[in-house]
């Protein structure tokens, strides 16, 4: 048996700065997603924080317009560009692969590129603080008010190119997700049996691939407009503002159903796994994705009805947003189905994303009176809608979010994530949360509009701000808490095994972390719960296999004594994504600064791309001796 | 929430809250909200009590048990389906309903004509010849048509206890209905993000009764008063050698600046700085010391007026009744 051993693919360093730099392991990279989306986390979360110290009296003046504006509109950007989508990519880049029994994904080079471009992208936008001031008109960047006219600083060219430069890693690893999901599953892992997580990530990558081309010519003619003297969004001169307003919006809600529908596929694995039980409905799941994600293309002007649009446009984008409800209502009723009848085991994963659905259905619900046109016209741009986003992106995706990297850590790492601080930062993140945001809804019903800076005494808002302001602090604190364990469980967590939940999905199968090249021999899948299988035996009433651990064995360790391993090729570390990720974005500081960035970008840009295409994707062959 | 509910409650009283709306459209807007919360409220209550059940109920005693595999439920999941299908129905028609009734002003409207500002309103009656800023003056009762746009970037027009807000966009026209039923102040804001004091763009609309109405129109139709006091006089001296004439107008008078707010009767408002300061002298003087000390951002540059021109425009300026 040992003369058929194959060759362990070790083909590059395994540890130090430049293994890191050089990595195409979607683990790795899922891991530097997660790591940069956790460091912008702290600067959003930081952004929140002064935003609430703002507003936590009125008339205060600890940052006073422009400024107060600057922080908004990045604290906006940040956690949706920044935070929810990397760390969402960062988690399928990391699990989908194993869920779907993949080496690695399709382009391994274009995915290095794409967590590369993030990371650059996010310090690019975060340098215009430094350079002259940040973005200042809102994560929507309405047009006029962002023409140089009315704001003449970098800070929204920094804001139009960093979002650039955020689209290009958005499109790659879309296209990366849709080519490994379609074209990498494991023999026998039909669509049918896709793991949900996996369907919601190609759901949503098919999202970002359509969405993302009408933001990114948007901001094209945005910068032509200011730096060209063209005037596609500039009324003074025929141009039209709203026509800016329907193409940021024609990616801005299919976005929001990006940022959500990757967190309902991790809730969709969580709450099966820890009420040892099947989804119930995985059908109506799964397909309600791809409801939600078609109807999401149909709803864009619902953030318009005050615009002035006939009424009978109006309608047909009222009932087209009511029209998600339906898919949204089918995914919480098969998630509460789920629960129901089974062995529920309350570890932090399961509080999470069962906290996850208990605060989506507020946001969902609080969705319907934006979706009715005539109390829209009241509630829109008031504290009514940052308490409903809030409820779907916060209590909805961040949630999820936690809930999955809970789920995930030992997988990752090797190691568990404390309970009892996982419960402490649960009791902090729940009551936190509920105490920031439910308050707003009665602050926008009480006439408060967002985006303000401050307020006057005596129009009775300041005890609910006060309270939001409070609850902001006690939700941050919750996160402290989160960073702590995440910390002190790198270090001295319990140690983790393969199978700590007693999983469904294959990534359960493999040794904790996996190695490098996730499988040694790819698994043959016959049903939506391959690791389950393994384990149990029977239907509706299952009892253990009875050698169930010996069942992991072949397909987690290394491939010694296995005489049907096939040769293992893995591709080669590569320098050049990071160096063409490097090019664009000094070319893009070349547009805002100083000119003489951009030849260098260029160069750099070449260089990348030149040595990208002539370097060989696998190093020298890795045979088997047998 | 209980404690939610009776803080609102104890707030409200103060609050220019759409829950005590005062107009035809306001009150329609406010029902279809009361509507559509009691099926929200009896959704929610259902939902998280089904959740909150299942999660307590079906708590795992035996960590090793394994329950029986249940993979759905066609029957069931039909129904459910059906059923929030039906319920959205019913919203969308009531929303359809209310819409059509308050999208469009009555016929005999009173026409105004609304203009956004960084940062303060532009009032204009084009049947009456009036222009004025930041504080609407309307007959209770009356319908308006207002017209609402913008010289400069996306503001929106929202007084919340008279109905829903109207996106004030440069080179375009959208109509509002606006009706006041009940004499009183009306409290409203800028609620489309528009610069660096889109928080401190801020209007009143003052319903008054009919004959009051025809008073006031009287009043601002006539050219601005002369001044007669010595230091009001001072005043209008500074006013017309300053750069004040060249952004503000002053009927009768040389100054016809149309940048800045229309002065003619700025006496005669109750606030100043697009409401941001109730209008005494001492406020005035303030303003006109430092306006972007008030009003960050400000287009009204700092004046240098030395304290003296300061007293005496604060005089001029309150005698424009």
């Amino acid at each position: 048996m040992a003369s058929s051993t194959v060759a362990l693919p070790r083909v590059y360093a395994e540890r130090g700065l430049l293994s890191w730099l050089t990595t195409v392991d979607h683990k790795r990279i899922g891991i530097l997603y997660i790591l940069g989306a956790g460091f912008f986390a702290l600067i959003g979360g930081l952004e929140a924080l002064l935003i609430r110290t703002q507003l936590a009296i009125p008339n205060h003046r600890v940052l006073v317009g422009e400024a107060y504006n600057q922080v908004l509109t990045m604290h906006g950007t940040t956690m949706v560009f920044l935070v929810v989508m990397p760390v969402l990519a960062g988690l399928g880049n990391y699990v989908v692969p194993l869920m779907i029994g993949a080496r690695d994904m399709a382009y391994p080079r274009l995915n290095a590129f794409g967590v590369w471009m993030f990371l650059l992208g996010g310090i690019f936008l975060n340098l215009s603080f430094l350079l002259g001031g940040a973005p200042d008109a809102g994560w929507f960047g309405y047009a006029p008010l962002t023409a140089k006219a009315f704001s003449k600083g970098a800070g929204i060219d920094f804001w139009i190119l960093g979002l650039q430069l955020l689209g290009i890693s958005s499109i790659t690893s879309s296209i990366n997700f849709v080519s490994t999901i379609l074209l990498l599953r494991a023999p026998g892992l039909t669509l049918n049996r896709l793991p949900l997580f996996a369907w919601t990530t190609l759901v949503t990558a098919f999202l970002i691939l359509f969405a993302m081309p009408s933001i990114s010519a948007a901001l094209f003619l945005l910068f032509l407009d200011r730096h060209l003297g063209t005037h596609f969004f500039n009324p003074a001169a025929g141009g039209d503002p709203l026509l800016w307003q329907h193409l940021f919006w024609f990616f801005g809600h299919p976005e929001v159903y990006i940022m959500i529908l990757p967190a309902m596929g991790i809730v969709s694995e969580v709450l099966p796994v820890f009420s040892r039980k099947p989804i119930f409905g995985y059908t109506a799941v799964a397909y309600s994705s791809v409801a939600i994600g078609f109807i999401g293309f149909t709803v864009w002007a619902h953030h318009m009805f005050a615009v002035g649009l006939p009424d009978v446009v109006n309608a047909f984008f009222s009932a087209a947003s009511m029209l998600v409800a339906v898919p949204t209502a089918i995914k919480v009723f098969n998630w509460i189905a789920t629960i129901w009848g089974g062995s529920v085991r309350y570890r932090a994963p399961f509080l999470f994303a069962a906290a996850f659905v208990a605060l989506f259905v507020i946001g969902g619900l609080s969705g319907l009176f934006l979706a009715s046109v005539p109390v829209d016209w009241q509630v829109t741009d008031t504290y009514f809608v940052v308490a409903h986003f809030h409820y779907t992106l916060f209590g909805g995706s961040m949630f999820a979010i936690v809930a999955g990297i809970y789920y995930w850590f030992p997988k990752i790492t090797g190691r568990f994530l404390d309970e009892r601080l996982g419960r402490l930062h649960f009791a902090l993140q729940f009551i936190g949360f509920n105490l920031t945001f439910f308050p707003m809804h009665f602050l926008g019903l009480m006439g408060m509009p967002r985006r303000i800076y401050t307020y006057a005494a005596g129009l009775g808002w300041e005890s609910l701000n006060l309270l939001a302001t409070i609850g902001a602090f006690i939700l941050a604190l919750g996160f402290v808490v989160f960073f702590v364990n995440i910390a002190r469980s790198l270090v001295a967590g319990e140690r983790a095994p393969d199978d700590p939940w007693d999983g469904h999905t294959l990534e359960w199968l493999t040794s904790s972390p996996p190695p490098p090249y996730n499988f040694a021999r790819v698994p043959v899948v016959h049903s939506r719960r391959p690791a389950w299988d393994r384990k149990y035996t029977g239907n509706p009433h299952p009892r253990p296999v009875a050698e169930a651990p010996t069942a992991q064995a072949p397909v987690g360790d290394g491939p010694e004594g296995d005489s049907e391993a096939e040769p293992i090729h893995l591709p080669a570390p590569s320098l050049w994504p990071l160096i063409l990720a490097a090019g664009l974005t000094v070319f893009a500081l070349g547009l805002v600064t100083h000119w003489i960035f951009i030849p260098l970008g260029l160069l750099l840009f070449a260089l990348g791309l030149a040595r990208w295409v002539q370097q060989p994707l696998f190093p020298e062959t890795h045979e088997a001796s047998s | 929430m209980g404690v939610m509910l009776g803080l609102l409650t104890g707030c409200a009283a103060q609050s220019p809250s759409i829950l005590r709306p005062v107009s035809p459209k306001g009150r329609a807007e406010a029902d279809l909200f009361g509507f559509i919360l009691a099926i929200t409220a009896f959704v929610f209550i259902v939902v998280e009590a089904l959740l909150l059940y299942a999660v307590v109920r079906f708590r795992a005693r035996d960590p090793r048990a394994i329950p029986p595999q249940i993979h759905g439920n066609r029957a069931l999941e039909a129904s459910w389906t059906t059923v929030t299908a039906l319920g959205l129905a019913v919203i969308f028609a009531m929303t359809w309903r209310t819409m059509a009734a308050t999208s469009t002003p009555p016929a005999d409207a009173l026409p105004v004509k609304v203009i956004g500002h960084q940062w303060w309103w532009e009032f204009q009656y084009p049947t009456l010849g009036i222009t004025t800023a930041n504080e609407l003056v309307i007959p209770v009762g009356q319908p308006l048509r207002v017209t609402v746009t913008s010289a400069d970037v996306i503001h929106s027009f929202w007084v919340p206890q008279l109905g829903g807000k109207m996106d004030a966009i440069p080179r375009r026209e959208n109509v509002l209905w606006l009706q006041a039923d009940a004499e009183g102040t009306y409290y409203g804001q800028c609620a489309e993000l528009c610069g660096a004091s889109h928080a401190n763009m801020r209007l009143r609309v003052h319903a008054v009764s009919r004959e009051a109405f025809d008073r006031w129109v009287e009043a601002q139709r006539a050219p601005a008063a002369s001044p007669t006091e010595p230091l009001a006089q001072q005043g209008y001296q500074v006013f017309m050698s300053k750069a004040c004439v060249g952004c503000h107008a002053i009927d009768g008078t040389p100054a016809q600046g149309k940048v800045g707010p229309d002065l003619t009767h700025v006496g005669s408002r109750t606030t100043i700085a697009a409401g941001l300061l109730e209008n005494t002298p001492e406020n005035m003087a303030r303003w006109l010391d430092n306006p972007s000390a008030i009003k960050p951002g400000s287009l009204m540059p700092r004046l240098g007026l030395t304290p003296q021109e300061i007293q005496a425009l604060v005089a001029y300026l309150s005698s424009l009744k």
